[in-house]
């Protein structure tokens, strides 16, 4: 009765723990199952983001690869672009293809006329058409004062109607593409006449403000000398700063302190390597503003502690047996490391630089610091030349208000995605190629 | 002669001067009576020369080449007439760019008078003129150190020895890059800093609430405010990082500790990896996910429940930045939790713990300092992440508690001062630097402090 405990009606005590226990079970196992499922959710939901970002690129991307062409009777007027009839090709490069494009769409659609209707039916054609005219002549000046269908790259607006991005029960005023252009192009497709084709331009050109003219060429090209310099100098310095920090370097303070500091550049945020870039390779050694030269140099900086980090680790994993039998036959500890620990650590060496380089391939932020955010139309030839990347022509084309530009840069990102998963892919192959168990 | 082609060339030397020193060394061998006589292996004294060719020779080249344009600018600008060196820095620096582009051939944007002609024919001879000087200086350098080498070259030099000397000095060199890297971060950003609190003060930057960073180019200029408070910017750098870990952390945590303690061997080893793509992601593509995907989708979303959102809300560019920090919490998480020993989980199961209760009450605890390590971590990530903010949310900076409201970050602060044509004096682009100053400080100080509290609180189960 002193007991104070309501439950405790003379039951033994074990019995009482026992009760306590089995009539909280069933409030502890639905509490199991919530967590269980919170923790499933949890995934999930993860995997549901990773899944609906790949979708919406791929979604938005595919189309990006394919380009919109016309059919359209031209008939390279001798008059018109080799009035001289020598063929001569100083003469054809200055001839107006232009007019040619022009005339070519006048004569599909006789009946037009007016300034307005014009303009709007010349739109129906890229205005690289003329382009691509020209170098048909100019491969071929036999063509001159025949008559050949010739498949014409057809403008963006047309283009995304074809794709049928553009909403034709939208009323007419707040539609991008005109009733008119919209009425040609179905007369067109009725003659068989719109196609659209693989776009290997994309593949081949450097940028453009035409979303059908505009190529990931250049950026692929800046891409690839900005990381063949990153890899220049980051892979020696690296695997060099490895091996000293594993195999040679005494326990003081100079050691310490650079290990901090490794440990510090991996976390520094990547934009503050561009204001470095900027400060010091720019403003301070004058080196030119968007070289891939100086974007090399900022993302082996970047990259550089990962690849320490690696190279260290794969150091480390070589066992002590291989350097003391190196020693004992009576190798220098310069030659230990150089002939027996250096090969065998290699192939992980060489995964952390590929890893670092997928990193440094996917960086935006500090390449803007240092301007390679400038419209690069020509495909860079070296490593002084005004060069954009990849991912930052992403970031540029995703800034550009034409819808065309949309699925451009969904395109382009497939390709960047489909760059860092070959290259992860070939580190996964090498380390499980040449990993080994000691 | 061209800067690849010297180098090319001065390889080139550095082969011959091996062959040669390897030479030398085995016929001075020969007549003392073979190699073995050497205190080296032949291959160490052509080494040894090649070395000496080589590494003088580049460094004088790598330090003339740094210099270079410094010094033909500094030339010509002496010889421009004194009303031109009379000039602001930024009007004389037009000067030079169209003298630059005279001497190249390119368009030139003033009419070209005599002088122009003269500063252009004059740095196109000094260029000539350094470049032959490089040439000569360099390759002279290159054979002289080879030669002396060679020359040193005798059974008792002890080549192995010197050049495992050299190659450790370059070893060190490479390993102190970091702290090179470290100093020179620190002093870019401090010193335009630094210029930048002459023009404003620390205190207004810090504490001020109103940031319009446009500049007068004209006294009687409207809008030229050239306020620099960056409290907005912090805010708006802490709402979107804080939606982010809002995002990360709840899904980081529970699917790393759904996928080591509950998952099957099977699922565990196909959802980790694919989880942890969302690491290897640019940044960019977030970016424009949350721009082309995720932005509309909280805005329609906002419209449908009557709210007011905006087309770059916080609320779309904190999501997105917290799927790309799932995995960093997620897999150091993971770590921590495996780092758990069993015997623990045992003992708790011993005792009639469900196996939530053991997570919750013995593994949670026990990995608690890693875990909060590894979610520091990811804050200064979010803090320091540029792409996704910079193309999903605002550019206005705004003082406000509301996620639905366009907010900006230091980061894209950072960006839109520095992208795109400025002098490099006014106080826009020194205000970047600033900015520069506070992430690195701030970042580096999360770092530490995550290190710290793992390095003090962890369990030692050993």
């Amino acid at each position: 009765m002193s007991n104070g405990n309501p439950s405790s009606s003379g039951a033994p005590p074990v019995r009482r723990v026992l009760e306590a226990v089995t009539g909280s079970l069933e409030r502890r196992y639905a509490s199991e199952r919530r967590f269980r499922l919170l923790g499933r959710i949890a995934v999930i939901t993860g995997l549901v983001f990773v899944g609906s970002l790949f979708l919406s690129i791929i979604l938005t991307g595919y189309t990006g690869f394919k380009q919109t062409y016309l059919k359209v009777p031209v008939t390279f007027d001798q008059e018109l672009l080799d009035p001289e009839g020598k063929r001569d090709p100083a003469a054809l490069a200055a001839a107006d293809f232009g007019a040619l494009v022009k005339r070519a769409m006048q004569a599909a659609f006789p009946e037009v006329s007016g300034r307005g209707e014009l303009r709007e039916l010349f739109g129906l054609v890229s205005s690289g058409a003329e382009y691509q005219l020209q170098d048909m002549v100019e491969a071929d000046p036999s063509l001159l004062g025949t008559t050949r269908d010739v498949w014409l790259l057809a403008s963006d607006d047309i283009d995304m109607v074809v794709k049928g991005h553009i909403d034709r029960s939208v009323p007419e005023a707040e539609r991008r593409v005109n009733d008119r252009p919209l009425a040609w192009l179905d007369a067109l497709e009725k003659r068989g006449a719109v196609e659209t084709r693989f776009n290997w331009g994309f593949f081949t050109r450097g940028d453009s403000r035409e979303p059908e003219l505009a190529g990931i060429g250049g950026a692929v090209m800046g891409s690839f000398y900005t990381l063949l310099v990153c890899l220049v100098i980051a892979f020696p310095i690296g695997v060099a700063a490895a091996v000293y920090l594993e195999e040679f370097a005494p326990k003081n303070r100079l050691t310490d302190l650079i290990e901090v500091n490794i440990n510090n550049l991996a976390a520094v945020p990547s934009i503050v390597f561009g204001l470095l870039g900027l400060a010091v390779l720019i403003n301070f050694f004058g080196m030119p503003r968007s070289a891939p030269v100086v974007g090399g140099l900022v993302l082996a900086l970047m990259v550089l502690p990962t690849i320490i980090i690696a190279g260290r680790a794969s150091l480390k994993s070589v066992p002590p047996s291989i350097r003391e039998a190196a020693l004992g036959v009576g190798a220098s500890k310069m030659q230990t490391v150089f002939h027996h620990v250096l090969p065998l650590a290699m192939p992980g060496m060489m995964t952390g630089m590929i890893i670092g380089m997928a990193h440094a391939l996917g960086e935006t932020a500090p390449l803007l610091m240092i301007g390679m955010v400038a419209f690069v139309v020509d495909v860079p030839k070296g490593f002084f030349d005004p060069s954009t990347l990849l991912p930052v022509q992403v970031y540029l084309w995703a800034d550009s208000p034409e819808r065309a530009f949309v699925e451009k840069t969904a395109a382009a990102i497939i390709v960047l995605l489909a760059f860092l998963i070959a290259m992860n892919a070939l580190a996964v192959y090498l380390r499980k190629r040449f990993e080994r168990r000691w | 002669m061209s800067t690849p082609l010297l180098i090319a060339v001065l390889l080139g030397l550095a082969a011959a001067a091996y062959v040669f020193g390897r030479r030398r060394s085995v016929s001075l061998a020969s007549g003392a009576g073979g190699v073995r006589h050497l205190h080296s292996l032949p291959s160490y004294y052509g080494s040894y020369a090649a070395l000496w060719a080589l590494i003088p020779a580049l460094v004088v080249l790598s330090v003339w080449i740094a210099f270079r344009s410094t010094i033909v600018t500094e030339l010509v600008v002496r010889q421009l007439p004194p009303e031109v060196q009379q000039l602001g820095a930024d009007r004389l620096g037009l000067v030079l760019n169209d003298v630059r582009n005279l001497a190249s051939g390119n368009v030139v944007s003033r009419e070209v008078t005599s002088e122009l002609r003269a500063a252009a024919d004059h740095l196109k001879s000094l260029e000539r003129i350094s470049a032959a000087a490089m040439a000569v200086v360099v390759l002279s350098l290159g054979i002289l150190g080879g030669g002396i080498a060679w020359r040193q070259i005798s059974p008792r030099l002890r080549a192995r020895n010197r050049v495992e000397g050299i190659v450790n000095v370059l070893l060190v060199t490479a390993s102190t890059i970091a702290i090179f890297t470290t100093i020179g971060i620190v002093l870019s950003v401090l010193f335009e800093s630094l210029r930048f609190f002459e023009l404003v003060p620390i205190s207004h930057f810090l504490f001020g609430l109103d940031w319009s960073p446009q500049m007068a180019l004209r006294a009687d200029q409207v809008g030229s405010s050239g306020a620099f408070g960056a409290i907005p910017l912090f805010t708006g750098t802490l709402m979107i990082s804080g939606i982010a870990m809002l995002v990360a952390v709840p899904i980081g945590l529970m699917s790393a500790v759904y996928l080591s303690e509950y998952a099957e061997r099977s699922f565990r080893a196909a959802a980790k990896p694919v989880l942890e793509v969302l690491a290897g992601i640019p940044t960019v593509v977030y970016g424009f996910f949350a721009a082309l995907t995720v932005a509309p989708l909280v805005r329609d979303t906002g419209a449908m429940l009557g709210l007011q959102v905006a087309s770059e809300s916080a609320l779309a560019a904190g999501l997105v930045m917290g799927i790309m920090i799932i995995p960093f919490v997620s897999s150091l998480s993971d770590d921590v939790i495996n780092a758990v020993p069993q015997s623990m989980r045992d003992a708790a199961y011993a005792l009639g713990a469900t196996q939530s209760e053991t997570v919750r009450q013995v593994i949670l605890p026990a990995a608690l300092p890693g875990i909060v390590g590894s979610i520091l971590l990811a804050v200064s990530r979010a803090i320091g992440e540029t792409m996704i903010v910079v193309m999903a949310a605002g550019l206005s900076a705004k003082l406000t508690a509301n996620p639905l409201d366009s907010v900006t970050t230091v980061t894209v602060q950072i960006v839109t001062l520095l992208v795109g044509d400025q002098e490099f004096d006014s106080p826009k682009t020194l205000a970047a630097f600033a900015l520069g100053l506070v992430l690195f400080v701030v970042t580096l100080g999360l770092n530490i402090f995550a290190l710290h509290v793992v390095r003090k609180y962890r369990e030692q189960y050993e």
